[in-house]
């Protein structure tokens, strides 16, 4: 590929986002692609949306509770965190199941979360992601700490963070881009624009030409970055890892993407967006621009096709199993999670609660 | 409660060209809730503004517009999602008034749906009044029926003082009644009472009315007569009613599906020992939600105070205890 690390012209930060291959699934002169590498971040796209297409469904069965699908974005789900190392941190948020999931959050208690368990916020003890937020911004400032620990530990490991561009307007970003740049942390900042928070259009939340740009006014380098690109992503991503554990300091990526799905099963995209719109970034998808290149290379065919979404199904589908088959929480479980040990008022109340239940479920 | 808030905003957006409303997606989408529904087509983007994500913005930047003489309405999409505001409204918003000694004021609403039972994802369904009714200059107001819904936002939007207007999303599109298409305001400070009793006063407020309302049928049924007092607004309180019915009943039940510690069941039941000890023949009883964070759809009915629950608290603990 060429050259390990791209910085941008830092003086505008808002040409042309960063792209290995285009819509067409061509590659853009200059690089170069290893077909089985290009075939495995292929094949674990495949198996996110494959996750992605059974929670929504299964949302609409009301088996869970509301989800909200990275539908679209599944190049920023594994391109960003295919450029981790072990033990990295990754600190998301709720549309981002499929990068926990590459990181070692297993299915099962992703879904457990959606169908309403609090287990779900409780990945293994070897896997380095924080449960995802829900509340927009707050996490980003988590991912500074992360990431200052590792570097005050010296452990050489980074974190990385994903957000909207909507989080970009609260004041916690500023707080941690702040942050970061000034103790030049260990720190890569993931914005996957998907064009929408909720029902607002890009512009609502920023004035400036791009969100990348912001990174200059907080000291540290910025990548803008087609976030549909899969190679791009990781390339950029790579850099800015790369950067951070050299002792660098922060970056700010910003990845260019789409939301094809609604904000969440609650949603209906068609009071704020139109189907023209919708369809031209159909044509833009993720998968298919890989899928092209790798079945012009003779890398790709439909045994194969079927054959992963296949295997991605019936993973899933166990997945399910397990979370649905596990005992439902009672108010033990419940209770003992809120203090180490729990005081006498939640013990009471506990038992309490268990009467409540019964009266209730009466 | 959902037609019936869209109502009080068109009524109020309308009757005064001060007031604007603004939040996250209340313009293009009407809400997320659809409580603005078609007010931006109808006002403006001008007056129903769609904001950035940014609490702590929305309602200082709505601050500074009420200084300025605007009669902004805020909307936080969740009660979960206020903390960010918390700083502007408990360091500024509720106490411009006293700082500046009258000379700048904070007229107000600030709308923030809150509460449980519907299996929400973590955050969406907090009920944390106590954290907005312990800051000094600021008023809260919680309606439980869609009448006093629209008749309190309108008296909210009236107000000289900053209004914290909660909205029991539960109750949004589950309690339904027919409401006067007129402009209407339900006084700021008088609680409601919903039936008479002689027995024993359950109080409560937004959608834990419906339970406690469920538990008098219940009690009636076991010979217990129940008053029931819709509080209506938390601070200013409205004693007297509180008072002349402990006066008449001695007994005392306050149900909300807030954490019981610091909630406002304690301050109720300090006022009651406070004004009326000596008619009170057993302590008051506190049915509420618990101090543990509010569960996810699978356990929401461990948390949730139910009918049943109420009734047999109220009965084992007032009146066999
Ligand atoms: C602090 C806070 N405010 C509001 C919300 C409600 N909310 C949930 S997602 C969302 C939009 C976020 O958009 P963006 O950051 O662009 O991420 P996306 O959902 O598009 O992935 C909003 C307003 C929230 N969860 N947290």
């Amino acid at each position: 590929m060429k050259g390990s690390a791209h910085v941008f012209d830092q003086g505008s930060l808002s040409g042309d986002p960063l792209s290995i291959l285009d819509q067409a699934g061509r590659l853009v002169a200059g690089y170069e692609v290893d077909g089985d590498d290009l075939r495995r971040l292929y094949e674990s796209m495949v198996w996110i949306r494959t996750y992605d297409r059974k929670a929504t469904a299964m949302q609409l069965q009301g088996r869970l509770a509301t989800y909200s699908p990275f539908f679209g974005q599944e190049a920023c789900q594994i391109g960003s965190v295919a450029a981790l190392a072990d033990g990295d941190w990754l600190a998301g948020t709720y549309r981002d199941a499929g990068a926990m999931w590459f990181r070692g959050y297993s299915w099962e208690r992703l879904f457990l979360g959606r169908t309403g368990d609090e287990r779900g916020g409780q990945p293994a003890e070897d896997v380095t992601v924080m449960p995802p937020s829900i509340t927009v911004g707050g996490h980003m400032v988590h991912a500074v700490g992360l990431s200052w620990a590792e570097k005050m530990k010296g452990s050489g490991k980074i974190a990385l963070t994903m957000f909207g561009e909507g989080a970009t307007s609260e004041g916690d970003f500023h707080e941690a881009m702040n942050f970061a740049g000034v103790f030049h942390t260990p720190t890569v900042f993931f914005c996957q624009n998907n064009q929408y928070a909720i029902s607002a259009p890009r512009e609502i939340q920023t004035a400036s030409d791009s969100i990348a740009q912001k990174a200059l006014a907080y000291g540290m380098v910025g990548y803008l970055v087609n976030g549909n690109d899969v190679l791009a992503v990781r390339e950029v991503t790579a850099a800015a890892a790369e950067r951070a554990r050299n002792g660098d300091g922060p970056s700010l990526i910003e990845a260019i993407t789409y939301r094809r799905g609604p904000h969440t099963t609650a949603d209906d995209p068609t009071k704020y967006r139109t189907s023209q719109e919708e369809d031209l970034w159909t044509e833009r998808d993720p998968l298919e621009r890989v899928r092209a290149y790798l079945a012009d290379a003779g890398l790709w065919d439909e045994p194969w096709q079927t054959e992963l979404e296949e295997a991605a199904g019936v993973a899933v589908e166990t997945a399910v199993g397990a979370a649905e088959a596990l005992p439902k929480l009672d108010a033990g479980n419940f209770f003992d999670a809120v203090f180490e040990n729990p005081n006498p008022t939640l013990s009471d109340e506990k038992a309490a609660a268990a009467r409540r239940l019964e009266l209730g479920e009466a | 409660m959902a037609r019936a808030l869209n109502d009080g905003l068109r009524l109020a957006l309308s009757g005064d060209e001060r007031v604007l409303l603004m939040g996250e997606d209340v313009g293009r989408a009407g809400g997320v809730f659809r409580i603005s529904d078609k007010l931006r087509g109808e006002f403006g983007e001008e007056r129903v503004i769609d904001a950035p994500v940014a609490e702590s913005g929305i309602v200082g930047v709505a601050f500074g517009m009420a200084v300025a003489g605007m009669r902004p309405i805020v909307e936080l999409q969740f009660m979960g999602f206020s903390y960010p505001a918390y700083d502007q409204i408990i360091s500024h918003v509720s106490r411009i008034r006293h700082r500046s000694r009258h000379r700048f004021t904070a007229p107000m609403v600030i709308r923030i749906p809150y509460g449980g039972g519907i299996g929400a994802a973590e955050h969406h369904s907090e009920s944390m009044e106590s954290i907005y009714l312990h800051i000094p200059g600021l008023k809260v107001v919680v309606p439980s029926t869609p009448v006093d819904a629209k008749g309190l936002l309108l008296a909210a939007v009236e107000d000289p003082d900053p209004v914290v207007f909660l909205e029991p999303i539960r109750s949004y599109r589950s309690i339904t009644e027919v409401v006067p298409g007129d402009y209407y305001t339900t006084p700021i400070g008088e609680a409601a009472v919903r039936r008479e009793g002689t027995d024993v006063t359950l109080i409560s407020y937004g959608a834990m009315m419906r339970e406690t309302l469920g538990a008098a049928d219940v009690l009636e049924g076991r010979g217990i007569s129940a008053e029931v007092i819709d509080l209506r607004s938390l601070v200013p309180l409205d004693v007297d009613t509180i008072v002349a019915s402990v006066i008449k009943t001695g007994r005392v039940a306050v149900v909300h599906e807030a954490p019981r510690t610091g909630g406002f069941g304690g301050e109720i039941a300090a006022i009651v020992q406070e004004k009326a000890f000596f008619s009170l023949e057993m302590p008051v009883l506190r049915v509420t939600g618990w101090d543990s964070v509010f569960p996810l759809k699978r356990s929401e009915r461990l948390y949730l105070p139910n009918v049943a629950g109420i009734a047999e608290e109220v009965q084992t603990r007032l009146f066999e205890g």
